[in-house]
């Protein structure tokens, strides 16, 4: 067995980029479902308008990297404009709907072939991060033993974690203010927030702007670590990766989102390099599992974990109970 | 001009596979192309594929089998032309962008997928035999004919899906994977133990339907009696849905295959449409049964228990209805009709461990634009999603035609957000 692979790869996991992006994600989603009660299924389409919008600034018309930035997170407030408008005035139910069917709609123009001119199809697109490189000050690789990082990796993972401080600061100081109050007021009695004279519909809307520019946030580092924008990572899946996240570490918790992508990703890389190694040496029996079938047991587990966690501990590692808004509708 | 003509999946290995997409194509070992050809949704076999490396010398050839699919192992990482050998191709079928000489790039621990659009070299449609090009008119009639036929197959699902939402609340993500239940149950009947398709279909549907109760029985009513919250009741559905899917790929694996009859059947003539004979009958069946549920929902006691219980469940219990035994009752029917779906849509589509899933949200969108909890709106929802999927071709893209449903969707909620036969409710 080798333990040192399957604990650094594990270990890896705990801090690297794809972590940081379902962190920023579920810190998003947090500020829609676990603060207001908003039942946004559609993260991850924040996330694609993100990275595709800096993508294509860059890698299609030419614009400089900081202006694809802007056109990103530009990108993700019109999203919320858009789902809003529509469904933040109906029950969550029909947000759900609306917001999982306006994501695959986007994951489909994407990757569709008449517009791959611009998107690149379901190839996706390369070459716009070369200008964010370039500003790396890491030289070498950090080797800690067991756990190793070359210098982009680094560079991404620094950038990344000075946005989860940002988010979280972000977040800690919103919802302690007045702002945050009406906003958790809303997630409790919608009606009696309305009845105090107080926009509700508007508050709804701001909060899905902050929460969808927060998680386009995860969206610029998924794409700049891969140096690539891919169509089928922004998948509906993403989102209930993201919503796993958030329940795991506990809905309206600062902190929860960024606990919950660590232990997730951990427990996740842990199983995924340790069945096949429990397979490559004889342990399992390969007429019981092969080596493919063990990438489908992660994912089984995950499932498993999620209804794990809603039936016996919904508030998740660090939540209230009572801040969990899952009875009304 | 149109550069990405080439289609193919999976550039970033670790990415598709921390997401699960790639899980099987990237554990394998070594560098390879693969690909599957198809026309019309159907596999073309026997098929040859020349790769050759940079320098130009071969690295290797592969041959399509009988479900379309060829693969070559590489060296390694590198640059790799890939050439399809036009003259092995059925007779009227050609590659639609004409380029049957790729040069792609293979990355490292890479299986990189390779997509040969194919097509036949008249006209894409049902019927390339025909010299002359089918007229505007055929082709408009023929989308409503496949309209009318893909919404009787959701129909089915989205009937099951609405009477679960209305008696029970639970907007159950995991209705998909009913689907997928009954297209599996009959292959596994139908393929591994060789039974007759009709007998495989009607035995996926039974089994369909214990596998609602049973879902019901230990999971879905234990959670009624804890109390659990509706939203929490959807979260829950959705972790369901993605740990029955990866079951079923842990079982099934990740390919699509098809039942072992009438995979391909001629169309017959049916004044102007050419239509297969399988296609009518699937109809058939799809309208008698939808027409005995509705039949027994609004003249049978149980049927007006159900609606009862859909309406008002603390009167219905008042009236001395048994809520449970009437939501286990609606799951054991949802189930049986998502699986005869399944069985259908797999008919035309080929069985597949994401097929419910990929299905699921237009079978939301027929329930939704119908009015959540109407089962009468589910059956009109599902055909205005059908044929909305279908006509919208004629001004999209073929590959956007979901696109264009669920932004029908959208619209519909926007200016009648109880649906097209919702009660008018306070739903806000």
């Amino acid at each position: 067995m080798n333990w040192e692979l399957i604990f650094g790869v594990s270990l890896e996991s705990l801090f690297n980029a794809t972590m940081i992006a379902y962190a920023l994600a579920a810190i998003g989603l947090n500020v829609h479902f676990g603060y207001t009660g908003l039942l946004n299924f559609g993260q991850s389409a924040f996330l694609g308008v993100a990275a595709y919008g800096l993508a294509m600034a860059v890698a299609t018309f030419g614009a400089p990297f900081w202006l694809g930035l802007v056109i990103g997170l530009l990108g993700a407030v019109v999203l919320a404009l858009l789902l809003g408008i529509p469904t933040l005035r109906l029950r969550a139910d029909y947000l759900a709907i609306v917001t999982i069917a306006a994501a695959e709609i986007i994951r489909l123009l994407f990757r569709s072939v008449t517009l791959s001119e611009w998107t690149g199809g379901s190839d996706g697109l390369q070459r716009f991060s070369d200008d964010f490189y370039a500003m790396n000050p890491y030289s070498s690789t950090l080797d800690l033993g067991i756990v190793s990082w070359d210098n982009r990796e680094l560079w991404v993972m620094t950038v990344g974690w000075i946005l989860i401080a940002v988010s979280l600061v972000v977040v800690f100081l919103a919802m302690r203010s007045p702002w945050g109050r009406v906003i958790k007021a809303i997630r409790e009695d919608e009606d009696a927030v309305r009845s105090l004279g107080k926009n509700v519909v508007s508050y709804k809307m701001q909060s899905l702007i902050l929460g969808g520019v927060l998680g386009s946030l995860g969206g610029f580092v998924i794409a700049l670590s891969n140096a690539a924008v891919q169509p089928d990572t922004y998948g509906t899946e993403f989102t209930f990766y993201a919503y796993t996240i958030v329940i795991l570490g506990g809905a309206a918790r600062v902190f929860g989102p960024v606990i919950g992508s660590m232990i997730f990703w951990f427990l996740l890389a842990f199983i995924n390099a340790l069945l096949p190694e429990l397979i490559k040496n004889g342990y399992i029996p390969t007429w019981f599992m092969t080596p493919t079938q063990a990438g489908a047991v992660g994912y089984v587990l995950v499932g498993l974990g999620l209804i794990l966690l809603l039936v016996f501990r919904p508030q998740g590692i660090f939540g209230d109970k009572k801040e969990v808004m899952l009875d009304g509708r | 001009m149109r550069r990405a003509v080439i289609i193919f999946t999976a550039v970033l290995g670790f990415v598709l596979m921390s997401l699960g997409l790639g899980a099987t194509s990237a554990l394998a070992a070594g560098e390879s192309l693969q690909g599957t050809l198809a026309n019309a949704g159907q596999p073309v076999a026997g098929v040859k594929i020349n790769v050759s490396d940079e320098s130009g010398t071969s690295a290797g050839t592969a041959t399509s089998a009988a479900d379309g699919k060829w693969s070559v192992a590489v060296k390694g990482p590198g640059t790799y032309k890939v050439d399809l050998d036009t003259t092995t191709l059925p007779q009227g079928v050609t590659v639609t962008n004409g380029r049957p000489s790729l040069t792609l790039t293979v990355f490292e621990g890479n299986a990189r997928n390779v997509l040969f659009p194919l097509g036949s070299a008249a006209a894409p449609g049902s019927k390339p035999a025909e010299s002359e090009a089918p007229s505007q008119f055929d082709r408009v009639l023929d989308l409503i004919y496949t309209g009318i036929h893909f919404g009787l197959v959701i129909a089915l699902a989205a009937l099951g899906l609405s009477l679960i939402f209305g008696t029970m609340g639970l907007t159950n993500f995991a209705h998909g994977e009913l689907i997928t239940f009954g297209a599996l149950g009959c292959f596994l009947l139908n393929v591994k133990l060789g039974l007759p398709l009709w007998l495989a279909a009607v035995l996926a549907v039974v089994l369909g339907a214990g596998f609602g109760w049973f879902q019901d029985r230990i999971f879905w009513g234990w959670l009624r009696n804890r109390r659990t919250g509706l939203i929490g009741m959807m979260i829950i559905s959705i972790g369901l849905a993605l740990m029955l899917r990866y079951i079923y790929l842990y079982f099934f694996g990740g390919d699509t295959r098809q039942y072992a009859e009438y995979v391909a059947q001629p169309g017959i003539d049916v004044g102007p449409l050419a239509i297969a004979p399988k296609n009518l009958v699937m109809d058939a069946v799809a309208i008698v049964v939808l027409i005995a549920v509705s039949l027994a929902l609004t003249k049978t006691r149980l049927g007006k228990a159900t609606r009862a219980v859909s309406t008002n469940p603390a009167l219905a219990a008042a009236s001395g209805i048994s809520v449970d035994a009437i939501i286990r009752l609606v799951w054991t029917i949802g189930g049986a009709l998502a699986a005869l779906s399944g069985v259908m849509l797999a008919l035309f589509q080929g069985v597949n461990y994401q097929m419910g899933f990929q299905v699921l949200l237009l079978v939301f969108a027929a329930v939704t634009l119908g009015g959540l909890g109407t089962a009468f709106g589910a059956l009109v929802g599902s055909l205005v999603v059908g044929l909305a999927t279908q006509l919208s071709t004629l001004w999209i893209p073929t590959e956007l035609k979901n696109v264009g449903a669920l932004v029908v969707l959208i619209v519909i909620i926007l200016f009648r957000p109880q649906g097209i036969l919702g009660r008018r409710e306070r739903i806000g």
